[in-house]
């Protein structure tokens, strides 16, 4: 019954509520999660936001035509002002129109990665979870494989080695892009796999689990419908980790040498560039940074909203 | 339970093997050599460099320089480093005491403070506590250490002048003085690294707390009229675990290569910075040395992990 | 300037018209060596006795601990494997050679009693020989008395191919003779030059015999003093991690009068340049920092709190700009860039002077490298005054244009220069580093502007800068239109550096890319000066024959240099740390001290 946690003065109101005030038999369980969601005020912000953000940088250099390599000596350093919103940097290249085409290479890495490493991750570690034996060990053992492997050499050989090739096929920087989104995501879904195992030894004890199994659900049913909305929390959680720790990762890339050429700025490599200049130049780092963590920020919140609005527990 | 963990142990020998033999693939195949520096040098004959690869091996199939190093490990020999010509152990027992005291300081730090601050932020979802606590936590996510690190140093080390930014792993002197300047030392790299670490995994204890606060035991704890206080501890805590323990599992060996950021700026001498410089300038036999004792703790650490879920919720069954 | 102009110059030194100083910086801006500028006058019978350091201090030790930063930090103590300045400069601190170069090029004696000239009968007048005086009476730290066996067993011991020391290249070729206890004579096979390599500066470095004696060749590895090293040097080995930190302490039985000053050293290593400068200039927790890689305006700032200062000290070192000569995009016989082909554009001298005329050295100078690095036309340089009148720099973009018009490159519809089907489009590579970064962007900037697209890669400096064959991304490859790096130049000898451009040197997958001609830049008339030098007993003679093939260099923009590199330091303001642009930063730490 629906009512039935708030029992508790411990436990936040709202939602409660509104599944109570929703809740209708023909609604679909995504309609309902829609309707939640959008009850979740911070969640709201943060997605309004990070639409904002993807505008900004998807249609912003169409309106601020400077170009991002122009080099000026007259104007280093500078902060912000009205022929550079922004300020510059120490080559005198106009940051607003850096930033802007920065976001689009960080936060499309970000975003991309997440995905990449979301889905392996969960994939891997729901068939894991399902099957107990050979299957959970050889899939275990991956896993352990790929997190003992060092991935900063690992990396710096994947590229190294197909860096020409993906050039060859589709050109340099989506070549790059693809390359690294894959790369990150290569080595960033062991934890995602990992959780949802965790989640899945969990909940395949629980009663619910049990039901459905005694109604003759398959496997696939029990794992996709059962069992996987149930183990999502975590995940989501992760993935809004993931999207942060790719876009730093990328910085972390373009620092040795691997990521996209070095006169392509995107916000991890402004804000590696900025930091000699901390004392004198804080505006260079601080717009680099914020707009990291405002991103980051959004895509939590949305993650949060995401996760109370899928949670599917409505019979408790 | 015995047999579970003979088990356990037994598939790790592949899994021991396995990653080395990858790992030396990779690193087989990845550019580059240790003596780049002699490159550069006009005076250093270029036959100086390719005589030291033919004597190091570096030329030898690899198939055969893998069975090299295997043989000898299995000995215990774990070979020496092509830079220092020093043996490998001996590098990484050097660098063990300092690499323990600061980032395991660090991930106690990130535990002490993300369990209390995660549990409370869930206990009370939205609230004004957890709001400002969130979003002090993914600001400490999204900055990179190199940040953090850099501008704790210009506000601590060079405004107010009060802590040492360069750490010396033999600080001289005994007693309280020397405690006080260790202290001093250590607060900067482990707070830069204990918070983000911390930050990830407040989030993770919020949201597995927030899992399992709904659920129908807790409701009943309460309406036996459990204090707070226990219901809190014994039922709920208990239960948000086991994905917590995932996560520090995985997050200890990859925090011990992973802190090499902090280990630079601070000039910690841990593992690390012995990894990273051993992977730029291509020291295979220090990388496979290092990676090899972080295999170890993976499969260590997850083994634990596993483990603790079975103490954690007896209704796990290891099969 | 050919050789009668340098008489003249040497002249002027000898009649006081023109100081030392004043010829040793004209010889830099020449494409010389200070070291080869002080040979010359030597050759011409001017005194050239080294000036000793000024030394305050009347007492050995009792200057408390002197605390330094390497900010890579230090792998190994044994000389005869050093892989770099850094391994170098940490074994300095035990041990010494029989002499080391000052900042002014001349020989400073250290384990020498004295320098060997044509006078005191040290060198042989066919060049094929020098006999060295050891100083009696110094002991190695543990009290066995230094000889002239201990010099014979280095040469034996790095000479063997089998104990892969690095320092190989300075004792292959000659033979070491022991005459008695404390004289030794180094000989050549041939006429020989430069006779100063072998027991001098960066590789002299002498390790003891009765400690590595049972060591040599393939046990080279096991010697127990490779971490603990026991030298004849101003401070005496206490504790060693490698890749962190080494102590040394005050050498009470030290073959110098009162020194050392300090009486414990610790140098510790790690972390990046711009933080070793932090630990110096402002907040003076070190004395001194190595090599700082850092933006001169970074400095300025950080020189601002007044806790220590920074030192540059003249240097060979020379940041360039290499054009391919051959083409890096298609395979010939299986091999890119092979000498058998032609460069697509860069064949044209039209293309060339193009490029030179593109890089904005003045703005790279002021703009980057400031103190850090001159601009310059030299491959080796000065200030502007005694830049060679043979070559010139200029920056234009209005020139670089007219001369790709002239020369029928016409811009296509992409606003990219063609002709015939050929795009002026460059890959220009370098290795990881802020400024270089920098560079390239300054310079793609500019030829943009003129027509010609330039692809900025970066590679890692580890890869960039190694041996291995099968890499394409390694710098004698080349498989880039230009690439830029600086060639360690802080060699006493020009002849060395110069084999960079002979004909025979080219690289190739033949000679596993070992070949030092990494542009594939061939001349018979430089290789014919080049052979003329190579026999050249008369340093002035020699020098002139320097200058000539360096001038051809620069005329046929086979380089284009961008700005020369200085040994840039910190140290704490008291404190007195003489750095040689020849030898290594600690060559003379037995003369450091302190102001107090």
């Amino acid at each position: 019954m629906a009512g039935s946690t708030p029992a508790s003065p411990t436990v936040d109101a709202a939602p409660v509520v509104v599944r109570a005030t929703t809740r209708a038999r023909q609604v679909t369980p995504w309609t309902e999660a829609w309707r939640r969601f959008r009850r979740h005020r911070l969640a709201v912000a943060g997605a309004v936001v990070f639409v904002l953000m993807i505008l900004a940088v998807a249609f912003g250099p169409l309106i601020w035509r400077v170009q991002i390599n122009e080099i000026d000596f007259t104007a280093q350093l500078q902060p912000p002002s009205w022929a550079h919103p922004l300020g510059t940097d120490d080559l005198g290249q106009d940051l607003l129109a850096r930033m802007l085409y920065g976001g689009r290479i960080s936060l499309s890495v970000g975003l991309a990665a997440m995905v990449v490493s979301i889905v392996i991750g969960t994939i891997i570690g729901s068939i894991a979870g399902m099957s107990r034996g050979s299957i959970d060990a050889a899939l275990m053992w991956l896993t352990d494989l790929f997190l003992s492997l060092p991935s900063v050499p690992v990396l710096l050989l994947l590229i190294y080695l197909f860096r020409e090739s993906m050039k060859h096929l589709i050109g340099a920087e989506l070549g790059t892009f693809v390359l690294i989104v894959v790369a990150i995501g290569a080595f960033r879904w062991m934890i995602a796999a990992r959780l949802v195992r965790a989640q899945f030894f969990a909940l395949r004890e629980k009663e619910f689990v049990e039901a459905a199994r005694a109604l003759g659900a398959s496997q696939i049913r029990l794992m996709a419908r059962h069992i996987l909305p149930n183990a999502l929390g975590p995940v989501i959680v992760a993935a809004t980790i993931d999207v942060a720790a790719a876009i730093i990762t990328e910085s972390t890339l373009s620092f040795l040498g691997l990521g996209f050429p070095p006169d392509i700025p995107s916000w991890g490599r402004i804000l590696f560039d900025a930091k000699d200049n901390l004392d004198v130049a804080p505006h260079w780092a601080l717009f680099a940074g914020g707009a990291i963590f405002l991103s980051v920020l959004a895509v939590s919140f949305m993650g949060d909203g995401l996760r109370d609005a899928l949670d599917p527990r409505r019979v408790i | 339970m015995s047999r579970y963990l003979i088990r356990r142990l037994l598939i790790t020998i592949p899994s021991l093997l396995g990653i080395s033999v990858a790992l030396f693939t990779i690193l087989a195949l990845a550019p580059g050599d240790p003596f780049g520096e002699l490159a550069t040098n006009p005076a250093i004959p270029p036959e100086v460099q390719a005589a030291l690869r033919a004597k190091f091996g570096l030329d030898d199939p690899i198939p055969i320089r893998y069975l090299h190093w295997l043989v000898a490990m299995l000995h215990g020999d774990w070979g020496f480093s092509f830079v220092s010509r020093v043996n490998v152990d001996t590098l990484i027992l050097q660098r063990l005491p300092t690499t323990i005291a600061v980032i395991g300081a660090a991930q106690v730090l990130a535990l002490l403070v993300a369990l209390p601050v995660g549990v409370l932020a869930a206990v009370r979802p939205y609230s004004a506590f957890d709001q400002v606590v969130s979003t002090f936590a993914l600001m400490g996510f999204s900055l990179p250490t190199f940040f953090t690190g850099i501008i704790l140093i210009l506000v601590f080390s060079i405004q107010l002048d009060w802590l040492p930014f360069v750490f010396r792993a033999d600080l001289p002197g005994s007693g309280l003085h020397w405690w006080w300047a260790e202290f001093k030392q250590s607060i900067m790299p482990i707070v830069v690294l204990g918070l983000f670490l911390g930050a990830a995994m407040m989030r993770f204890v919020r949201s597995a707390v927030l899992d399992v606060i709904r659920l129908e035991y807790v409701t009943t704890a309460r309406s036996k009229g459990l204090p707070e206080r226990a219901v809190i501890l014994k039922h709920i805590v208990r239960n948000a675990l086991i994905p917590v323990v995932t996560l520090v599992a995985l997050q200890m060996p990859a925090v011990f290569g992973g802190a090499i950021v902090t280990e630079q700026i601070f000039r910690v001498p841990g593992i690390g910075s012995l990894l990273i410089s051993a992977i730029q300038s291509n020291d295979t036999p220090v990388i496979m040395g290092v990676t090899f004792v972080f295999s170890c703790l993976v499969i260590l650490c997850n083994l634990m992990a596993d483990l603790l879920y079975g103490w954690l919720d007896p209704r796990i069954t290891y099969r | 300037m050919n050789e009668r102009e340098l008489r003249g110059q040497i002249e002027d030194v000898r009649t006081g018209k023109l100081s030392r100083r004043a010829f040793t910086r004209m010889m830099l801006g020449l494409g010389l060596t200070a070291p080869l500028a002080t040979q010359m006058l030597a050759h011409s019978g001017i005194a050239v006795a080294a000036e000793k350091p000024v030394y305050k201090p009347t007492k050995r030790g009792g200057g408390g601990p002197l605390r330094v930063l390497w900010w890579q930090a230090p792998t190994l103590l044994n000389p005869h494997f050093a892989t770099g300045t850094k391994d170098q400069d940490a074994s300095r601190i035990f041990y010494e050679p029989l002499a080391a170069w000052d900042p002014e090029g001349n020989l400073l004696p250290i384990l020498a009693a004295e320098v060997p000239t044509i006078e005191n009968g040290g060198l042989s007048e066919e060049g094929t020989s020098v006999t060295w005086k050891l100083k009696q009476g110094v002991k190695w730290h543990d009290g066995q008395p230094f000889t002239a066996d201990d010099c014979v067993f280095n040469w034996e011991y790095a000479a063997d191919p089998a104990t892969a020391a690095t320092t190989i290249g300075s004792y292959k070729d000659v033979k070491v003779v022991k005459l008695d206890d404390y004289t030794i004579k180094v000989e050549f096979s041939k006429p020989t030059p430069f006779w100063a390599d072998a027991f001098v500066g960066y590789f002299g470095m002498i390790i003891p015999k009765h400690l590595f004696g049972q060591y040599a060749g393939a046990k080279s590895r096991e010697a127990p003093a490779n971490l603990a090293p026991v030298g004849t040097g101003p401070y005496t080995f206490v504790d060693f991690k490698p890749g962190d930190v080494v102590h040394g302490k005050n050498n009470p039985n030290y073959h110098m009068e009162n020194r050392p000053y300090f009486d414990t050293i610790e140098m510790k290593g790690g972390g990046d340049a711009v933080s070793a400068a932090r630990a110096v200039l402002q907040t003076g927790e070190y004395d001194f920092a190595w090599n700082l890689q850092v933006e001169d305006e970074i400095l300025k700032r950080l020189e601002a709190s007044g806790k220590g200062r920074v030192l540059v000290t003249m240097s060979g070192n020379v940041e360039h700009i290499q054009l391919n000569n051959t083409d890096p995009w298609h395979e010939v016989d299986g091999e890119r860039s092979s000498i058998k082909s032609k460069h697509p554009y860069l064949a044209d001298p039209a293309v060339r002077e193009a490029f030179n005329l593109l890089v904005d050295r003045a703005s790279v100078h002021k703009f980057i490298y400031g103190r850090t690095g001159e601009d310059t036309a030299n491959y080796v340089n000065a200030p502007d005054k005694f830049v060679s009148k043979n070559t010139h720099y200029e920056f234009s973009v209005e020139k670089a244009t007219k001369l790709l018009d002239a020369a029928g490159w016409k811009p296509g519809a992409d606003g990219v220069r063609e002709k015939n089907g050929v795009k002026l489009h460059a890959v220009y590579q370098s290795s990881i580093n802020a400024p270089r970064q920098k560079t390239q962007e300054i310079v793609k900037q500019a030829c943009q502007k003129a027509g010609i697209s330039i692809e900025i890669k970066s590679v890692t400096a580890s890869v960039f800068f190694s041996s291995d064959v099968a890499n394409l991304d390694t710098y004698p490859h080349f498989v880039a239109d230009l690439q830029m790096y600086t060639t360690t130049m802080g060699q006493p000898d020009p002849g060395v550096f110069m084999r960079s451009y002979l004909s025979g040197e080219v690289a190739s997958k033949a000679n596993k890319f070992q070949g030092r001609n990494i542009t594939r830049w061939q001349s018979a008339e430089f290789d014919k000066l080049f052979d003329q030098a190579d026999k050249e007993l008369d340093p002035v003679k020699r020098a002139a024959l320097f200058i000539a093939m360096n001038d051809l260099v620069i005329k046929n923009v086979v380089v284009i240099p961008v700005v020369t590199r200085p040994v840039v330091t910190a140290a704490a303001k008291n404190l007195h740390a003489p750095i040689s642009g020849w030898d290594n930063n600690t060559y003379a730490l037995a003369e450091w001290y302190r102001e107090v």
